[in-house]
């Protein structure tokens, strides 16, 4: 499944590098690619496990920049 | 708050001249706490946020980043005693922030803008009555109504009115396209004259506008060489600047007088100048803004990785029906044999009246006026050789030599290339009247022998056309607009073939196509590009580029922005990197001070984002 999200306050283009690193790493995760520009996250995950890892990756965006959100 | 900041530095520098001066016995340590909590409150009232993001991103481990280095640092110039440097670096250090949002807001609004083709509500007919809902609610065969002014939010047909279209957005040709009823419109198109109204023919999500956003917006999916190099840059290039600053901060406390605290700040002059932000910001910026310019031009990049190869092409590979010809087959020569030229084209057409033929409609366009068909008798279509018909009481031949030799008409080919139909009239004994024939070619594109002048100017040093037609076909267009390479005579195969011998690995290969039968082909060279896709969900699927219209002279246009878009790439990387290093360099012998160092982290970012504004203009034909 693939689906895009529109991330809130993200600021750091670094910090954008290291979330999509971070999320690329959690288990189920296809494919993770953060636009900064565009303020958008693109996540294509496996169907089954895509709710489990959408939470993790929330947890990884707001662990690299407190700030940022994903809004859901 | 920066107009308080600078309303307290003043203030603080009288505190400490008052504190500092005082030779009322105070005791030394007491002064200096005072002198330390004084100099704190500008330094919190300028800096605070970043204190406080930076404690609390220690909890996470993952805490090396720009706030926590310009803690820091600032703490280092207390602990060194230079505490007016602590604030300045700490206020210069936000200033170069607020200039990098205003830099970033900017170049996301641009962009916003950019990709403002999107119409945001549509106006339905149902049931007599005008509804106003968004585009995603309509479904097909619905009937919208454009007024003047306002964006086609769904493709469709025109069921009433006639208007232009300006269609810039889609296609980035300003000429208005007149539209009339039956005519497809495509989303996204500016309705200019006069209401319209459309029945749909696709979903929202489908539609070209949604079409075209997705693509743009996704693009940066697809990662360049250059992009990913940053990457991997970034992950080694941190970790042995802070390795730097550690060996820096040792080497000066042992070897120099600076004591420890001053060589920890050496080092730390390092750490700021560290971050590898200007080049994580800027080089996708600028991928981003090239393949922004080329949509607007109504060139779709499909990756930042494609604009990259793009770049790179010395070879383009082009067929030749569709491409460099329109693809519409069109009279070129009438050459009559006893009658007139008028008469015979009347003979043809009547004849290929009821064919739907390319080539029978060409020769009935040619014709122009009406036919009249009561003069038609009947007809007879001979397979692989032409038609059999009775005009006016008299039955006529037309179609090949093959026809005409079974007729036995006294024929000749024709020394001009192309498809030839001859047309011979009956006689008795089985024999027949040679009246002449007609010469039928696919119409050259008006743009292309422009368009290949330029892409040899651009930098392209191999043109080749592969075609299906025979060598006689294929030597005159290639003549026609400047090719000096072609294949003629191959099956869709042998173009795959031909394509694989070119690509050795020593040139970079683009092909262009219409998309239509030539996806493998598009797939197998270096960057496929796909022309006429307005409306072709199939060419969009198949190609990395694909231009929205079908001017050929979209290619060299394409590899300008290309390689505009990579020269600031590169600008970028050498500049941030070089000012970085320098940077570092003076830090090491003493030279740069803390407030050089935050100008080689937001500054050199600053210019580097305002560089990468520049991808997103057109660059100037020639």
């Amino acid at each position: 499944m693939k689906r895009t999200f529109k991330l809130e306050d993200l600021d750091c283009a670094n910090c954008a590098a290291k979330m999509e690193d971070a999320i690329s790493k959690l288990p189920g995760v296809t494919k993770v690619s953060i636009n900064f520009m565009a303020q958008k996250m693109i996540l294509e995950a496996d169907d089954d496990k895509f709710d489990a890892v959408l939470k993790e990756a929330v947890k990884c965006v707001s662990k690299v920049e407190p700030d940022c959100r994903i809004i859901l | 708050m920066l107009l308080i900041v600078l309303k307290l530095l003043p203030l603080s520098a009288i505190l400490e001249s008052v504190f500092g001066d005082a030779e009322d016995g105070t005791p030394f340590v007491l002064r200096k706490i005072a002198t330390i909590v004084l100099y704190l409150i500008p330094y919190l009232v300028v800096g605070y946020d970043v204190v406080i993001k930076a404690l609390k991103k220690i909890g996470t481990g993952d805490f090396l980043d720009e706030e926590f280095l310009m803690m820091i640092a600032t703490i280092g110039a207390f602990a060194i005693g230079d505490y007016p440097e602590a604030t300045a670096v700490m206020l210069f250090y936000q200033v170069g922030e607020l200039f990098q949002s205003i830099a970033v807001g900017k170049s996301r609004k641009s962009i916003a803008d950019m990709m403002d083709i999107c119409p945001d509500t549509a106006i339905v007919l149902r049931d007599g009555s005008e509804e106003e809902v968004d585009p995603s609610e309509v479904s097909v065969g619905e009937i919208v109504l454009v007024k003047p002014g306002e964006k086609v939010p769904i493709d469709g047909l025109i069921l009433d009115g006639t208007s232009s279209l300006n269609t810039a957005a889609l296609t980035g040709e300003s000429l208005p396209v007149e539209v009339t009823p039956g005519s497809p419109v495509y989303s996204g198109s500016i309705n200019l004259t006069s209401a319209i109204k459309v029945t749909t023919t696709t979903e929202y999500e489908n539609s070209t506008v949604a079409r075209i956003l997705e693509l743009v917006e996704n693009s940066t999916d697809k990662k360049s060489r250059s992009e990913k190099f940053i990457t991997r840059f970034a992950r080694f290039y941190t970790p042995i600047v802070v390795l730097l600053a550690v060996l820096i901060s040792i080497f000066c406390a042992i070897f120099t007088d600076l004591g420890i605290s001053g060589s920890i700040y050496r080092g730390l002059i390092f750490l700021v100048v560290s971050c590898p932000c200007a080049l994580v910001v800027s080089v996708p910026l600028s991928f981003f803004g090239g393949i922004g310019a080329a949509s607007r031009r109504g060139i779709l990049v499909k990756g930042s990785n494609f604009l990259e190869e793009l770049s790179k092409i010395d070879t383009v590979v082009l067929d030749k029906t569709g491409t460099l010809t329109e693809g519409a087959f069109a009279v070129d020569a009438v050459h009559p044999n006893q009658v007139d030229a008028d008469k015979l084209i009347d003979i043809a057409a009547l004849a290929e009246s009821r064919s739907h033929h390319p080539v029978a409609e060409s020769i009935v366009n040619a014709h122009g006026k009406d036919i009249n068909s009561s003069r038609l008798g009947d007809v007879e279509e001979l397979p692989g050789r032409g038609i059999r018909a009775i005009i006016d009481e008299k039955e006529y031949f037309v179609g090949n030599g093959k026809l005409m030799e079974e007729v036995k008409a006294d024929f000749h080919e024709c020394h001009l290339p192309g498809t030839v139909v001859h047309v011979a009239m009956a006689e008795a004994e089985g024999s027949s009247e040679y009246l002449g024939h007609i010469v039928i070619n696919d119409v050259l594109k008006k743009d292309s022998p422009d368009a290949i002048a330029d892409m040899l100017r651009a930098g392209i040093s191999d043109i080749v056309m592969l075609t299906g037609d025979n060598e006689k076909v294929a030597s005159k267009v290639a003549g026609e607009v400047g090719i000096d390479k072609y294949y003629a005579g191959l099956l869709p195969g042998d173009k795959v073939d031909k394509l694989e011998s070119l690509l050795d690995g020593t040139r970079k290969v683009a092909f262009v196509g219409d998309g239509i039968n030539d996806a493998p082909v598009l797939t197998r060279a270096d960057v496929g590009i796909a022309m006429g896709a307005l409306g072709s969900a199939a060419a969009i699927e198949a190609a990395d580029v694909v231009l929205m219209d079908d001017r050929l002279s979209k290619i060299p246009e394409a590899i300008r922005i290309s390689r505009k878009t990579m020269r600031i790439v590169k600008e970028n990387i050498a500049f941030s990197l070089f000012v970085k290093i320098a940077i570092m360099f003076l830090g090491a012998i003493g030279l740069a001070d803390m407030k050089l160092a935050v100008f080689g982290d937001v500054g050199v970012l600053v210019l580097a984002i305002l560089n990468s504004i520049r991808a997103m203009r057109i660059p100037k034909t020639r």
